[in-house]
Order: C-alpha cells, then structure tokens, then sequence
C-alpha cells in the first residue's frame, strides 16, 4: 500500500528531535557560526544526556533520517559535532561482521562521548577513491598504514576523544587498481596516527574537518573491514570494493536527509516572512495569474518535495535491506540540488535581510552547498545515475 | 507507515494496463497521430478493462470496487506511456463519472451511472477551458444564472474532448461567485458544438469549442445539487491525472532516448558514453521518479479526503515542467532524427507541451 503516513514512532522522533533543533540549536547557531572551530560543548553534553532516549542520530534507517532531517534545520554544523558513530559507523554498519560492530560500537552508548569519522579522500583524489594512495602492509597480526587524509569531517573529535574510530581506506596492492582497495578501523589513541591541519570552510563551522596523517600507524589485522583477499582476475567486477561502495547507499541519502533540513529552514523562514508581511501564496492558480514571488516560492517547495520523496524511498528500500544504490544516488543529487538553489533563492528573496549576517539564510546558504559535495558531488552521484539507467559499467561510461 | 509499494491489486491493474498500452496503443498510435483518428476497437477494448466502470457501487450496476486516486494515478500513467490522445479519449468518460460518483445526488447518481456500466464505451465529457487569454478555472467567464425552476446557461468553452459525440456535458460555469458544474444532455437547446479543434499535439483526440447560448437546464442538473460540487477538489483530481499522464509520457520519451543513445555510435561509441548524453538522461530519470512520487504523494491525500491544494497544484506545474524538459531533451538526444516524423519523440514534445494548457482535462 503506498502510504505517507509516518508511524507514530516515527512522528515521535520527528517532534522529538524538532524540539532539540529550535530549543538548543537554534540560538546557538549564529555564535558556533562566527566562532570557527570552538566546541559546542552545551549541546554535546546535552544529546550525549539524552541518547537513551531512542539514541537519537543513530543508525541508517528511515527513522535516522527523519531525524537528522529535524536536526540540520537546526544547524547542521551542529549536527556534525554531534557524538555519533557517523559515516565511519555507517561503514562498519554496512561491512562488518557483527564481532567488528560489537567491539567497535558495542559500547557506544556508555562512558563519554564518542565520535566516528571516514578518512577517504586524499590531496590528489576526491571522487576517484580508486586512486587512493594510502596504503596497509601486512606486518603478521597488524596492518601497517601510511598515507595522509585530508576532509575527514568530525575527524578531530573521533582521534582526540575515548573509544572514537575512523575508518580509513588504503590500498593493500596498488597494481590491484580498485581489487586492492581495503577500509581499516583506527581506534582514537592509535600511535602514527597524527591529527594535523583544521580547515577553514565556507560553511558548516561548527563542524571540524581535519588532515590526518599516518605514520606507519599498526592496527590489528581484525581491524580490516571486509575480506583482505585481492582479487585480481576480473578488474571490473571487484568484491571488495563493491561492499566498500555499498556503504554510500546508507551514506548518500543520509547526507540528502541533511540538505533537506537546511532546505527546509530556508523555507520555513521564507514563509513565515511572507506571512508577516501579509502576503499570501496562492496556491491553485493558474502559472499565468502568479506572481513571480509565489512561482519562486512553489518551486522551491516542490524542489523540497521532490528531494523529500526520493529521499524517503532511498530509506524504505534500505529498511527493507533492498538494494538502493540508483535511489540513493538520485536522492543524494536531486537534494544536493534542490537544497542548494532553494537556500541561494531564499537569500535572493529576502533582499537585504538575506545577505545580512544578522541572520541565517546567508549561513544556511553556506552550509546547504556542501550537501552537494561531500559522500560524492552531484556530478558522480549523475554518474551513478547515469551507468544504472543505461546498465553501463565505469569502464563504459567514464 | 511509509510506503511506495502499490497494493498487490493495484500491482495486477497497472500490469494489464501496460500490457493494454504495450499490445494495443503502441501498435496504432503514430498512424493516430498523423490521422487523427482513433480506431473505436481500441477503445471498446480498453473501456471493458473496467477502468472506470469498476469503482462505480453494485446498486447503480458496477462492481462496487474502492474508487482511489492513487489506482487513477497508476493507471493513468500507463495509459499515457501508451499514448496520451488515447488515454485521454478512454479516460474522458470519467469527468462526469467520478464527479457524479463522489459529489452527486442520489437521484443523479441513480440517474447516470448506470449507462457507464454497459460493456459498450459511452462519450460523456466535461467542458472546462474557455477560449480567452488569462483563463482562470476560478473565475470562468461562463455563466450559470438560477431562472424559475433552473439555470441559464451562458458562455464559450474549448478544448471539450468528444463533445460531438457525447451524451452527456458536466459544463462548469460561474454561479453566485463560484464555480460550480452543470450536466448538459445531448440536444439541449442552446447548446452549440464547434469545429473540431486543431492543436499542436493530442492530435488523434477530437477536441471542440462549444457556445451555450441561453442554454436552460432544470435545478436538478446542478452537480450535487443544492449542496452543489466541491470544485476545488476536482481540480485537485484532475490534477492528479494529468501529472500522472505526463510521468506516462516523459516515461516513454525517455525510454526511447535512452535506447537511441546507448544504439547511436558517433566518434567511436555510443552517444550514451559521453556524460553530456548521460547526465541528460540521468536528470530525466531523477525528475520521472520525483514526479511519479509526488503525483502519488497528492493522490493519497486526496483518497483520504484532505484538502490537497497545495500539493495538488505545486505538482501540477512541476509536472508540467518536467514533461517539457524530457521530452525535449528526448528529441534533442536524437539530434535531426528527433525532429522528423519518422521517429515518435516528436510527438511526445508536442503532446508533453500541452499539459500547461490541459486543465481539467482529465480526472482520477
């Protein structure tokens, strides 16, 4: 039965999390803004206070996303500061064994504070993660990794703080091209594994995304996500490195779930606006009969709409453990998308009040772009798009 | 809870149905286009489908099934994947069905339901557009005046789908402020049928203005009688259809876009190779699937009888929109050979283009 309905448990997490969007990261929002790289600590300790309460921002379900969709119209360099296991839990959750899950993210919910992060991309690659240089020698129970990260979003608090781990992605054999691609669980703490610059960015502040470098940094040989074997004999189809990219189907419509939330608080504003000032959207009129105004604000909330839609089904083909990877892409495109024109429209509609840093539509400008990059830009997850549709390998369609 | 998987019963009707648009639709329709004509086998064959006649109650003779928009959604997209003059001309018996079903007297309902239960099709068709620049459904120059025992009918109408034919008109009119519709027989005085219409696309359907001139009509025709007809509501359903209908079309433009590019070899490999091709496509598909969820998202709000305005109408023109942008871009994939007759998404940019224009055409 098609049905839109969430369950009630889902309204709940909704209202739920809604509540700690406006109650605790909204009036911080603009200060965590202006203040680069300071820790929000009041509202780390607070959602750490309340994980109990249905771990809020845990877990890769339709349930998380209405979640974190609730918290980025909040802020969502706020949600990034957040202690979850984030994408380097996502990727334990999508390939390893339920051992690697339990001694990784068994005790999460206990003790302090905990954070996880993914190192992926490097100085010379970004979208190509089949060029990453990083590697992982085999030294009896350990793997040695050497190598450095760059854009590791919540890197610093996974390193710094008990119990973080960060997944990092090397090659155990560079002639294997992808076949040779493995991810590897650090854990905080690790010797070799050396936190170094902070970046300064555009937008998501609060967040922090740094370079980590790796000094001939040992782990245990269990540390290794998936199965260490190379296969070598059919380039095209690798295993491993499939499972490795599987974890984007949980990741990408998650960062759509994001772009969503700042989408929306762009909107929400819009409106709430257009409404104090008496202005009112007249909906069912014919295209002809509107207002530039109205046309711009309908197609802003059909943009949101539509990313919202194909977000959800990314979700409930997820929760089903259906294969998603066409649905995610899509959803993680269109939203980087819609979310990216609706905030820069937002900003634009509102004239002076938009521009000006007194309040937060020039910020949530900033903060929605990055929806269109992170997880893979826009371009890749169309190219995503692109090879399904047309049943084209990478080798077919570059 | 949250779901895009349509019901198994509504899983069996759209495999029929694309079965019907496939076998039957597939294999006429350019010829239709070129004629203008559209073999009455196919649409006897479709009307004993049952799309429609089945969600009209036993007592007036049906099958008595759920009438939901969402299956009118479903089933209005395959149709149109087939082709949209026909679906439209198989379909049309439904604007004065489904307003009459859900908003009618009893006695009207007793009165004109019966007659769509027959195995024979039979033209009704509704009468909405009005020939003049800044149309507004909600303001319509044509008017229903209460005189004595009934109405007067005044006013100028275009676009009417087999108004030639049909023996029943649901006309809408302006009354007291508000738009409100009139069931017109066949042979009313005052009731003028046109020239058939030429248009740009839906060319194999036979559209015609029609004038009312001082048409009288007894009280009793009024849709829902004293209560009149939510209005609002059967925009927001024909809406509904004709997003539909252009998720049908751009569905099929794309297909064939998408095949042509991946066959077409230019410097060495297929067209489809080249990210200037794909990413034309894979925007196609995005916009297809985002519209189909949205056309259902308004759909299920109208079966459980809210008010779907908004979602109804920032559908409608995302959907018109869409359809513009993949059809086009269909043609523009096939480069020369889009724009000759020889090849069918021509005719999809001609039909994709019309669906600014076709208010009211259509109903689930």
């Amino acid at each position: 039965m098609i049905d839109f309905e969430p369950t009630p448990e889902q309204k709940e997490a909704i209202k739920a999390a809604h509540q700690l969007a406006e109650e605790l990261f909204r009036p911080i929002s603009h200060y965590y803004d202006e203040h680069e790289h300071e820790s929000p600590q009041e509202v780390i300790d607070k959602v750490w206070e309340k994980r109990q309460e249905g771990s809020l921002f845990l877990g890769l379900d339709t349930i998380a996303a209405l979640r974190v969709e609730e918290a980025c119209w909040g802020d969502a360099g706020l949600y990034l500061c957040l202690p979850t296991p984030g994408l380097g839990g996502a990727a334990i959750f999508a390939t390893g064994t339920q051992e690697q899950l339990q001694r990784f993210l068994g005790n999460y919910n206990e003790g302090e504070p905990k954070w996880g992060a993914m190192a992926m991309t490097e100085a010379a690659c970004g979208s190509d993660t089949s060029a990453i240089s990083a590697t992982a020698v085999r030294d009896g129970d350990e793997w040695v990794l050497n190598g450095e990260k760059i854009f590791v979003t919540a890197g610093k608090r996974a390193m710094e703080n008990p119990d973080g781990v960060v997944v990092v992605w090397a090659t155990v054999d560079k002639s294997a091209g992808r076949a040779g691609m493995k991810s590897f669980v650090v854990q905080a703490g690790t010797p070799g594994a050396n936190v170094e610059k902070m970046e300064k960015k555009l937008g998501i502040r609060a967040s922090d995304t740094i370079t980590i470098v790796f000094d001939n940094c040992r782990i245990p040989y269990e540390n290794i996500l998936g199965s260490p074997e190379v296969r070598k004999i059919d380039k095209t189809k690798t295993a491993g490195f499939k499972k490795a990219m599987a974890t984007f189907d949980a990741t990408r419509p998650i960062v759509a779930a994001q772009a969503l939330g700042v989408g929306r608080a762009s909107l929400d504003f819009v409106k709430e606006v257009l409404e104090k000032e008496g202005i009112e959207i007249r909906y069912g009129l014919p295209r002809y009969k509107l207002s530039a105004l109205e046309r711009d604000v309908i197609d802003m909330e059909a943009n949101y709409k539509a990313a919202k839609l194909l977000t959800l089904r990314a979700f409930w083909l997820m929760d089903q453990s259906l294969p998603n990877s066409l649905e995610a892409s899509m959803a993680k495109a269109k939203a980087g998308l819609a979310v990216t024109k609706i905030t820069q429209k937002a900003v634009e509609i509102m004239g002076p009040l938009g521009y000006s840093r007194k309040y937060l539509l020039e910020k949530w400008l900033r903060d929605a772009k990055i929806n269109d990059i992170f997880e893979g830009t826009g371009q890749i997850n169309m190219l995503v798009v692109a090879r399904r549709i047309l049943d084209y390998s990478r080798e077919q369609l570059k | 809870m949250i779901s895009f998987s349509p019901s198994e019963e509504q899983q069996m009707i759209v495999t029929m149905v694309k079965q019907f648009a496939n076998d039957e639709m597939r294999k006429v329709y350019r010829e239709c286009d070129e004629s203008g004509d559209i073999p009455a086998r196919v649409i006897d064959t479709a009307w004993q489908l049952g799309l429609v006649s089945t969600s009209i109650p036993e007592e007036y003779g049906g099958l008595g099934g759920e009438h939901s928009a969402i299956t009118g959604a479903l089933i209005a997209e395959e149709l149109a994947w087939g082709d949209l003059s026909m679906t439209m001309h198989i379909l049309c018996p439904a604007l004065v069905v489904y307003p009459v079903l859900e908003m009618g007297t009893d006695e009207q309902r007793k009165k004109y339901l019966p007659a769509f239960c027959d195995e024979k099709y039979r033209t009704a068709t509704a009468a909405l557009i009005e020939p003049r620049f800044g149309f507004d459904p909600y303001s319509l120059s044509t008017t229903a005046q209460p005189d004595g025992n009934g109405y007067v009918l005044n006013g100028q109408k275009c676009y009417v789908p087999l108004a030639a034919d049909a023996d029943l008109l649901l006309i809408y009119a302006t009354e007291n402020g508000s738009s409100q519709g009139f069931i017109i027989e066949k042979g009313t005085n005052g009731l003028e049928i046109g020239e058939r219409e030429k248009n740009m696309g839906i060319k194999a359907l036979a559209t015609y203005e029609l004038s009312l001139k001082n048409c009288r009509i007894p009280k009793e025709n009024r849709l829902g009688g004293s209560k009149g007809c939510d209005f609002g509501r059967i925009m927001n359903c024909s809406r509904v259809a004709l997003s539909a209908m252009a998720v049908g079309v751009a569905k099929a433009a794309f297909e064939y876009s998408r095949d042509y590019a991946k066959e077409r070899v230019a410097f060495g490999e297929p067209i489809a190779a080249r990210q200037a091709i794909a990413f034309m496509l894979a925007e196609m598909a995005i916009e297809i699937d985002a519209t189909r969820l949205m056309t259902w998202e308004a759909a299920w709000k109208l079966d459980r009888k809210e008010d779907a305005t908004k979602e109804a109408s920032a559908l409608k023109m995302y959907a018109d929109d869409m359809a513009i942008m993949v059809t086009d871009r269909a043609v523009q994939i096939l480069g020369g050979h889009g724009y000759i007759r020889d090849h069918p998404v021509e005719l999809w940019l001609r039909n994709g283009r019309g669906f600014a224009t076709f208010d009211g055409m259509a109903i689930v």
